[in-house]
């Protein structure tokens, strides 16, 4: 696919740029870990469950080890030489633990060929659920084949039971992806909430439950469907990992996975927020889970026109970064937005350049298109037009996973009609304007190309800079959403640390040497 | 002066509403829907068109009439006298009879993370090619960001001597906003600076009138620019000051 003309040189070399930025944060990464990478190793060895405080019991064991001996060593040590020394089976060891019988720090801590023998047996069980949940996953895709572009619905209500009422309704009008909203504020809280809820505000908490809950649900409608409808939820906030892993135990589809979002729209430290998407990007692409990023998103704190190359631009870094983590293109869900002011003359024609630019720098991503948002209003009608022209500029330029927009943007979380006349409007224009795309080319040096190539020029000596400057400057100089964070600034941050000389993690290492050799 | 909606006749009372209703598609559906009408009042509903939405939920749109009109001279209206001075307007007020900088010190309360709208009114750059607050001589805007919990705003707010806080809610989902808005006032009040401060909410749920009913000052909603609050917030510093 080459509509535009795009330089090839340039693109080769934005890459270079990119993979040069997220190097250099990966050599900070590979060397420190977070208290959420170390709850994360001890839900993929499989527990689970809250004390009598409701407190995670992976929460209680991480602070014990933080403030009574060295985290820098990592979890895997102090579990593994538990177990070693209470010969107990690792419920058997939780069950006492919570009972005070048994102590996680009070033991002669074993070598590391020793760890990783004395935890294998949950390791395999554990990553052997995801592997089984990934080929279940692939059948069920295989049998009913996946759609060309891929209607995605968000389900917001904050109580469970109707979340489910409305996913399955959506699912029966057509929806193939179904995205429950999480509750304002949960990104902040650092630790997971167990069980079922339903008390959410402008979302549903997510809980390893209330993914159970949904997924039962989405595969019995998919059923009665023919058609396997996609789980998605957030590995974002201060427990992105363990949302990761969570995702791979309930056999979620998509997760909501950015780099740099936290750091920029919810003000979680930055090396914090790096360490933690690298882990959970490896339980990504070890799950087979599609990753969405959030670029979308600055262009609801930016001009959409003027800073259109910071989108891509953060596209190059967020691809760089999914490769650092081993995922493979098809899993790289990038994400871009519909956000031009409908005012601006030819905004048309400008979303069509940007959205065909994204299509051609990525062509095997399943690229999130996000609708308008910042430019609807309180006029429904206004907004149904808005969200027909982004259907068109979808099928235009096949977006793959298309994210609906809601004539009540401006009001308030979706309705089930609101919901039900997207998938309406969308439909309509797939269908009628199904072929239109093979039929287009774009006039040479026209609006579009022009558009085009000025964005992507514009994205490559923006990444030139940030190679020069670092991640961590460009952050701080408010590059990206025009929101600036500082290195020690932001939440979260007394939750990393630098790993010891014998630090290990038995589940990185078993993904890694996955990989390796796959 | 009585009137009703207009459709295309003066006083026809001519109203258009959609909804859904949670039952299977059927004739009893549609009727369902009629009665639905009926009991908001509509006179002759007609149930226009009717779909599916998804298997076990049905979808309706209804025309019909409203009987009786609304009597314009009865109704009142909690309204902000909008005086808007210039930028350059309120400096000089500020030069002239406060005679001292004005502290401001605004955030997005709560788990609030939406700034765009506090930022509009405080930052530099400002909305719609109105300047914000920064801008101000005479003004030190402080703004603090979002998901800043009421204790802190509070704290800060005392630290900085602030004589108007800005407190900014996006999301009402499930009435958050509500609790926490009420929250800030009942903290304010302990410490004992409720009256120390002016207390001005914004965002694109709040109305003037909700405001002053939570105990706020005043309440900005969409549209609104630095003038407006800044207008209103020195002109009420200036009163309170000759008192
Ligand atoms: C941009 C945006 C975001 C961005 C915010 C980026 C940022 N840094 O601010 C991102 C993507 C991060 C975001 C996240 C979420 N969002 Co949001 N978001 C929006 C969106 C698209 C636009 C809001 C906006 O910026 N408007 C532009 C500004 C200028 O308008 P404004 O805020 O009304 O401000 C004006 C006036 O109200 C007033 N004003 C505002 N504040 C103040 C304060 C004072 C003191 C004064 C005087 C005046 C004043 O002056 C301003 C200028 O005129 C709206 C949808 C829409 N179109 O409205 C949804 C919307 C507000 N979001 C919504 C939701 C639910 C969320 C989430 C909670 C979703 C989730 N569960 O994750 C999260 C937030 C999580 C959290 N912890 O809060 C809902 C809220 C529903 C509701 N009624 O409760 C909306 C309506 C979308 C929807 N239909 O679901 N969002």
């Amino acid at each position: 696919m080459n509509k535009l003309k795009l330089n090839q040189k340039i693109i080769q070399s934005s890459r270079q740029y990119a993979k040069k930025i997220a190097k250099d944060i990966q050599a900070f990464i590979d060397r420190h870990s977070t208290v959420s990478v170390e709850r994360t190793v001890l839900r993929l060895l499989g527990i689970d469950g809250v004390d009598q405080f409701d407190v995670p019991i992976v929460n209680r064991m991480v602070d014990d080890v933080l403030e009574h001996g060295d985290i820098r060593k990592g979890i895997s040590i102090y579990i593994a030489s538990a177990l070693n020394a209470s010969q107990l089976s690792l419920d058997e060891f939780t069950k006492q633990y919570l009972n005070h019988q048994v102590s996680l720090l009070d033991n002669q801590l074993i070598e590391k060929d020793q760890v990783k023998e004395v935890l294998k047996p949950y390791v395999d069980t554990q990553l052997g659920i995801i592997k089984s949940n990934r080929k279940y996953r692939d059948n069920l895709l295989e049998k009913y084949g996946e759609s060309k572009t891929e209607l995605y619905v968000i389900v917001a209500t904050g109580n469970i039971d109707e979340d489910v009422i409305q996913a399955k309704a959506a699912a029966r009008a057509g929806a193939d992806i179904v995205a429950v909203i999480r509750s304002t504020g949960q990104s902040l809280l650092d630790y997971v909430p167990y069980g079922k809820t339903t008390e959410g505000f402008g979302g549903t908490y997510a809980t390893q439950e209330n993914f159970r809950i949904m997924r039962k649900a989405l595969d019995e409608v998919g059923q009665e469907e023919k058609r396997y409808i996609k789980l998605v939820n957030y590995a974002s906030g201060l427990c992105m990992p363990e949302i990761a892993a969570m995702g791979a135990l309930e056999r979620l589809d998509v997760l909501l996975n950015d780099s740099m979002y936290g750091i920029i729209f919810r003000d979680i430290n930055m090396k914090r927020t790096f360490i933690d998407q690298y882990f959970s990007r490896l339980i990504n692409a070890y799950s087979g889970i599609i990753i969405n990023t959030g670029e979308d998103n600055y262009l609801t704190t930016s001009d959409a026109v003027l800073e259109a190359h910071t989108v891509t631009a953060s596209q190059f870094i967020n691809e760089a970064f999914a490769i650092e983590a081993h995922l493979p293109e098809k899993l790289m869900g990038l994400g871009h937005a519909f956000e031009i002011n409908p005012n601006v003359e030819d905004s048309f024609l400008l979303e069509i350049a940007h959205a065909q630019l994204a299509r051609e720098l990525f062509p095997n991503a399943p690229l999130k298109y996000m609708p308008p948002t910042k430019h609807i209003n309180g006029n429904i009608f206004r907004a149904y037009q808005q969200n027909a022209m982004f259907n068109m500029v979808t099928t235009l330029t096949n977006q793959k996973i298309h994210l609906l927009g809601m004539m009540t943007e401006a009001i308030h979380t979706p309705f089930i009609s609101d919901r039900y006349l997207a998938i309406k409007n969308a439909q309509m224009v797939q269908n009628s304007m199904k072929s239109l795309v093979d039929d287009i080319s774009f006039k040479e040096d026209g609006f579009i190309q022009t558009r085009a190539k000025l964005v992507l020029d514009k994205a490559h000596e923006l990444l030139k800079e940030i190679a020069e400057d670092g991640m961590f400057n460009t952050l701080a100089k408010g590059i990206f959403a025009e929101t600036k964070r500082t290195e020690t600034g932001g939440k979260g941050l007394s939750g990393v640390f630098e790993q010891s000389d014998d630090y290990m993690n038995v589940i990185s290492d078993q993904l890694e040497a996955y990989f390796d050799e796959n | 002066m009585k009137i009703k909606p207009y459709g295309d006749t003066l006083n026809d009372g001519a109203v258009q509403v959609s909804f859904t209703l949670p039952i299977p598609l059927s004739a009893k559906a549609v009727q369902a829907a009629k009665e639905v009408a009926k009991s908001m009042g509509l006179t002759d509903p007609s149930v226009v068109h009717s779909e599916v939405a998804g298997d076990q939920f049905s979808f309706f749109v209804v025309y019909g009439a409203v009987k009786t009109s609304i009597d314009l001279d009865k109704i009142k209206v909690v309204e902000l006298q909008k005086t808007s001075k210039t930028k350059k307007e309120i400096e000089q007020l500020i030069e002239e009879k406060l005679k001292r900088d004005i502290v401001f010190v605004g955030a997005s309360t709560g788990t609030d993370a939406h700034t765009v709208g506090i930022d509009a009114i405080m930052n530099m750059k400002g909305f719609d090619g109105h300047y914000g607050l920064e801008r101000y001589l005479g003004i030190k805007a402080i703004n603090l960001g979002s998901q800043v919990s009421n204790e802190e705003f509070v704290r800060i707010a005392r630290e900085e001597k602030a004589d108007v806080l800005l407190v900014s809610q996006t999301v009402t989902q499930k009435e958050v906003h509500l609790k926490n808005l009420i929250e800030l006032v009942e903290l304010l009040e302990s410490e004992g600076m409720r009256k120390d401060v002016l207390l001005i909410a914004g965002g694109a749920r709040i109305t003037h009138e909700l405001a002053k009913e939570l105990g706020y000052d005043a309440g900005f909603g969409p549209g609104s620019y630095a003038e407006d609050v800044a207008s209103f917030a020195i002109e009420e510093l200036i009163k309170r000051k000759g008192e």
